[in-house]
């Protein structure tokens, strides 16, 4: 155990405590996804980290489809306008296939009336088959004739090893603080974050089709009777889950540069953490959470060594749940308040 | 006919809820349905508005045929239903709920709109004082009362009311059930399934008893408040 690597001085506190903040705020948007197919439907979406996994892929796809397979370092400017581009790409594959969750995972239980461990099943086998397709897609590629133009990206038997964006991007340090220098990668992860976490807020709480939501999260049946179309609701809880997955692929992307087919496994888990700690159902707990599980694993890591981060997170999610089990927002998405 | 309910049966399972029920309500009148507890009320009512499948028979209203309809069509056609007990969104304000009332409106921004909020503040002066607060934290009359100023919002043809007055203390009662005659006076057609026979049929245009699952007694209020039968057993003897 090293206090000193964490406390020892101001500069190391802040760089520890900045870079869990970076993590936790893609942890909190991949919880959003989370928290809201729960609020709505008191189920866990299970593939949610496959959804979040897609979206890597999409975001590297588009850097070999716009840039090519050449590796290049380049500044955050530079890389910009594919960055944007991937963005988009990422958030409509991830929005698509948690779509495709939701139509052929789900609704066919939820219709016939099946109890929600059905569903959690279901979303197991549908987790699993996602990850393994993409461990597949070397076969796919070829199959598609693909092969020769993609290289060692899709080279036979390579698809399950990590899988390197071409384009590794620099941070740039822009200023100082108490010693740690905040980069431009940094502050727009932790930017987009933001942005998208007060869109989405605005949008639950401020709009019509928001309040469906919420109807939808407290008494679906009375909602029925104002006129709300719930499949409808359910299908829109599942696509903003996915876009916001996709957008937390490229942030992660941004930062770590590379992904592989079980990518989704420990994020997911981690934002489902996230999602439970902040108070599971609720959109403001899952940025809490998102944050401070973040904050907390990288401060763990400082302290007892990197390889205790994962225990830390989770020794953490225990004593949360302890001293509040419904997290540390508690009320759901139904009962927020306006 | 504004709605005619034909031959309904409806199903929990096994269990028959409703077994061939036949009646009609008539454009601008008070309809009621009287029973006691587990007679099939509620039944009738979430079936009308869509939330139960249908085993046999039809619903139609305003002639059309709504029996496979889904609810939230059937609220854009003039079909409203305050629902039993409780049935507020506890995490939303009195506005927000007063709003989701009116979800299938399109003129939420118009002097209209505003027209018919201050109609409802009009009719239930107690929501106004508590516009911004939370439907959760207001008492059992508050809420019933919120649920009726919300089916009133999305301006249906048609309100189905069940049980009002359940739970309500009883100066409200009374007051409850004169703002019905008033919604009624109004315009608006009205449904009401009630456990306060007395006062329902006091009021009612017509009166339908059921029993277990089916109609046993049709015919206008007064009459069924003038058997001695019916006064027998849903009055105490004593309207």
């Amino acid at each position: 155990m090293d206090f000193g690597a964490l406390f020892g001085s101001l500069d190391n506190f802040l760089s520890f405590t900045m870079g869990g903040l970076v993590f936790g705020a893609v942890y909190a948007l991949i919880a959003l996804g989370y928290t809201m197919v729960y609020g709505v439907l008191q189920l866990i979406n299970f593939a949610h980290s496959e959804v979040f996994m897609y979206g890597t892929f999409a975001v590297a796809w588009m850097f070999i489809f716009l840039h090519g397979t050449e590796s290049v370092t380049w500044s955050l400017g530079k890389a910009a306008p594919i960055l944007v581009a991937a963005l988009v790409g990422a958030m409509l594959l991830s929005a698509a296939i948690a779509l495709l969750l939701e139509r052929f995972a789900y609704r066919p239980l939820i219709r016939k009336g099946a109890p929600k461990l059905i569903a959690l099943i279901s979303a197991i086998g549908a987790s699993f088959a996602l990850a393994e397709a993409m461990g597949l897609r070397d076969r796919f590629a070829d199959k598609l004739g693909l092969s020769d133009n993609l290289e060692n990206y899709v080279a036979p038997g390579k698809a399950r090893d990590v899988f390197s964006n071409p384009v590794t991007i620099q941070p740039k340090g822009l200023f100082e603080v108490g010693g740690y220098t905040v980069s431009d990668v940094d502050l727009v992860i932790l930017a987009a974050c933001f942005i998208m976490m007060i869109a989405l807020d605005t949008f639950v709480r401020r709009t019509r089709f928001g309040r469906g939501i919420r109807a939808v999260a407290q008494d679906p049946e009375t909602a029925a009777l104002m006129g709300v179309n719930s499949g409808r609701v359910v299908q829109v809880t599942f696509l903003i889950g996915g876009l916001m997955a996709g957008a937390a692929a490229t942030l992660y992307m941004m930062k770590i540069g590379s992904t592989r087919q079980n990518a989704g496994f420990i994020l997911g888990v981690k934002a489902f953490t996230a999602a439970v700690m902040g108070g599971i159902g609720n959109l403001r707990g899952a940025l809490v959470g998102g944050l401070l599980l973040g904050v907390m694993e990288n401060w763990g890591s400082a302290v007892f060594g990197s390889e205790w981060k994962d225990v830390v997170a989770f020794v953490l999610l225990v004593l949360i749940l302890l001293v509040r089990p419904s997290g540390i927002l508690g009320e759901s998405l139904g009962k927020a308040r306006a | 006919m504004l709605l005619e309910v034909e031959g309904l049966c409806v199903n929990y399972g096994h269990i028959e809820a409703i077994r061939d029920i036949t009646f009609g309500v008539e454009e601008g009148s008070i309809t009621t349905l009287i029973g006691a507890n587990g007679a099939g009320k509620t039944t009738t009512l979430k079936t009308i508005s869509g939330l139960r499948k249908v085993r046999a028979g039809r619903v139609l209203f305003d002639g059309k045929d709504i029996t496979n309809l889904p609810p939230y069509d059937r609220v854009k056609l003039g079909l409203s239903q305050s629902p039993e007990g409780r049935g507020c969104f506890p995490g939303m304000t009195v506005r927000e709920n007063l709003d989701m009332g009116a979800y299938v409106r399109s003129d939420r921004r118009t002097p209209a709109y505003q027209a018919d909020l201050d109609r409802v503040f009009e009719l239930f002066p107690r929501l106004l004082e508590r516009v911004n607060q939370a439907a959760g934290t207001m008492s059992g009359g508050e809420q019933q009362m919120l649920a009726i100023g919300r089916a009133l919002m999305a301006k249906p043809r048609l309100v189905l009311l069940d049980e009002p007055s359940m739970g309500l203390a009883p100066k409200f009662i009374q007051q409850i059930f004169s703002i019905i005659s008033e919604i009624n006076a109004q315009g608006t057609t009205v449904l009401l399934v009630e456990q306060n026979a007395a006062q329902a049929l006091k009021r009612a245009d017509s009166a339908h008893i059921l029993e277990t699952g089916e109609i046993v007694r049709s015919g206008t209020g007064a009459e069924l408040a003038g058997d001695d039968s019916v006064r027998a057993a849903y009055l105490g003897g004593d309207v």
